[in-house]
């Protein structure tokens, strides 16, 4: 696996507006995110022959995949829609990566867009199967379930959580593009009505119109098309718990951890090298459990880790510098890939000065699914 | 906003596990592995194999983790809330979602402790309900 490590690269990266976008389908934002990422890459179209494309959340289409391309005006040697949840994004980085160096592609677009903002929220307000008749709806129970488990095991973890919300908030309170950038407080958070005790308002990422896409080609097909930043990955895993919420045996740890060992082994880097982090935020509780599945701290100590301004801009651990899910937008995954890559250039709006290197997570259903990405310079 | 309704699917496997509660009693699958499980599936998840019956559960178990609903997601939850949902681990080992009665708004409440299944309620809503065990019924909780 060693020998992949920054023979690919993400050539170019390219997102639309964030927030409302009424009158605009998910076909229309994916195009839009396409466009300016080969245009941030200085590609041509004519060059892209995969497009891997993660499947809206709020609608299911059948050959999702071929929809996207036919609009792109594109035919993949490889590609197709995959559903995994927002884990689906660094998962389809994984793919890509793995075609391009085992000579079936060479330019790839990755990309997402989805509108629940505007269009239908109801995935995020289901019905839990059968459960449901027990009141258990919503994709934030599930997570509040977890954080509950977390505090029995290992104490009260409000002022934890309010830490991340915090810092994401006033990280995202820089960013012109961020859909919420009303900095936040912790009295405001701990004011903060429940949505699902123990879950508060500001643990709970935005519902967003948008799309976002990278492109992803060899190191060496960089060098050829003289793209003019390109930032090569270094590491990549994947791992996934299938089992639903009420059926893990453990709610408190997740297979994020061996998600990171296999990314920081293909990298042959440690947590401790790592700069800067973009964390999926769906939740605050994610963040928290992450950090300690991927050995930044042990299991129990995210509280302590991410207290004393650790992880906001000038911190020893900046996450999430563009505001992340809980401020910059609730599209899912990919805007994280993309502050990875600007904080890699050293074109960040919260540059954090001289980061070299940069671990980014993707996770999708409760905690089903996760990815890790380690971009460098 | 459209909502989906809370309706069961009832398959011609998991017919036996509704019917039960409908008469208060609690069943799970156990496979001639050893595995024992819910919610009711055609294979055993550990051997694949359909090698399985139902069996009555003790109906004791421990409060894995639990929720409280402070918004509805569903209109016919309006009445309900402030309402619990809660993981509970039966000691024969399978878990399930399921309410702890008498502690709507999560109060009293704790990690690990021992739940029954409450089978007069469990057969008057025809769904599992638990209450600690050291509450008896209809405690007068405020």
């Amino acid at each position: 696996m060693n020998q992949m490590s920054g023979k690919t690269v993400i050539a170019g990266v390219g997102a639309t507006a964030f927030g409302k976008l009424p009158g605009r389908d998910i076909v229309s934002l994916n195009v839009e995110a396409c466009r300016k990422a080969l245009k941030d890459a200085g590609v041509p179209k004519d060059a892209v022959d995969a497009v891997f494309v993660k499947v809206p959340t709020s609608s299911r289409e059948f050959m999702f995949g071929q929809t996207v391309c036919e609009a792109l005006g594109v035919q993949p040697k490889i590609g197709g829609a995959w559903d995994q949840g927002g884990a689906a994004n660094i998962s389809l980085i994984s793919f890509a990566a793995a075609s391009i160096l085992a000579g079936q592609c060479s330019v790839a677009l990755i990309c997402y867009a989805d509108n629940p903002r505007t269009g239908n929220k109801q995935t995020y307000q289901r019905p839990r199967g059968d459960d449901a008749i027990y009141g258990w709806f919503s994709t934030a129970a599930g997570y509040a379930m977890i954080q509950r488990r977390h505090m029995i095991e290992y104490g009260a973890n409000a002022a934890a959580l309010g830490e991340i919300a915090v810092a994401a908030r006033r990280h995202g309170a820089a960013n012109p593009y961020a859909q919420l950038r009303k900095p936040l407080t912790m009295d405001d958070y701990m004011a903060g009505p429940w949505v699902v005790d123990p879950l508060r308002r500001d643990d709970c990422c935005l519902v967003s119109d948008g799309g976002a896409a990278i492109l992803v080609m060899s190191a060496e097909a960089a060098r050829t098309f003289k793209v003019p930043a390109p930032v090569p990955i270094l590491g990549l895993g994947q791992c996934q718990t299938s089992w639903d919420v009420q059926l893990r045996p453990n709610l408190t740890s997740t297979v994020a951890d061996v998600s990171a060992r296999m990314a920081f082994e293909m990298a042959r880097l440690r947590p401790q090298d790592m700069d800067v982090a973009q964390i999926y935020d769906c939740f605050t509780i994610t963040v928290l459990m992450t950090l300690e599945d991927y050995r930044f701290c042990r299991k129990g100590e995210g509280g302590r880790f991410v207290a004393d301004g650790r992880i906001q801009i000038g911190g020893e651990l900046p996450l999430n510098t563009s505001g992340g899910l809980l401020s910059e937008t609730g599209t899912p995954g990919l805007p994280l890939v993309i502050e990875g890559v600007r904080q890699m250039r050293g074109s960040a709006k919260l540059q954090v000065s001289g980061a070299k290197k940069c671990i980014i997570s993707n996770q999708g259903g409760t905690m089903h699914t996760h990815s890790t990405l380690i971009l460098g310079q | 906003m459209t909502m989906t309704t809370a309706e069961l699917t009832i398959t011609p496997v998991s017919e036996p596990y509704w019917t039960s509660l409908r008469c208060g009693r609690l069943k799970f699958q156990s496979c001639s592995c050893g595995h024992k499980w819910l919610p009711p599936r055609a294979e055993c998840p550990s051997c694949l194999n359909t090698d399985w019956q139902w069996v009555e559960a003790e109906g004791t178990g421990k409060l894995i983790s639990w929720v409280v609903y402070h918004v509805a997601y569903h209109a016919s939850l309006n009445d309900r809330l402030p309402y619990n949902v809660a993981l509970v681990e039966l000691d024969e080992g399978p878990r399930l979602i399921t309410n702890i009665l008498d502690a709507s708004d999560g109060r009293g409440l704790s990690g690990d402790a021992p739940v029954v299944l409450d089978t007069g309620a469990t057969k008057a809503c025809q769904r599992s309900q638990f209450r600690l065990e050291h509450q008896p019924a209809n405690a007068n909780l405020t």
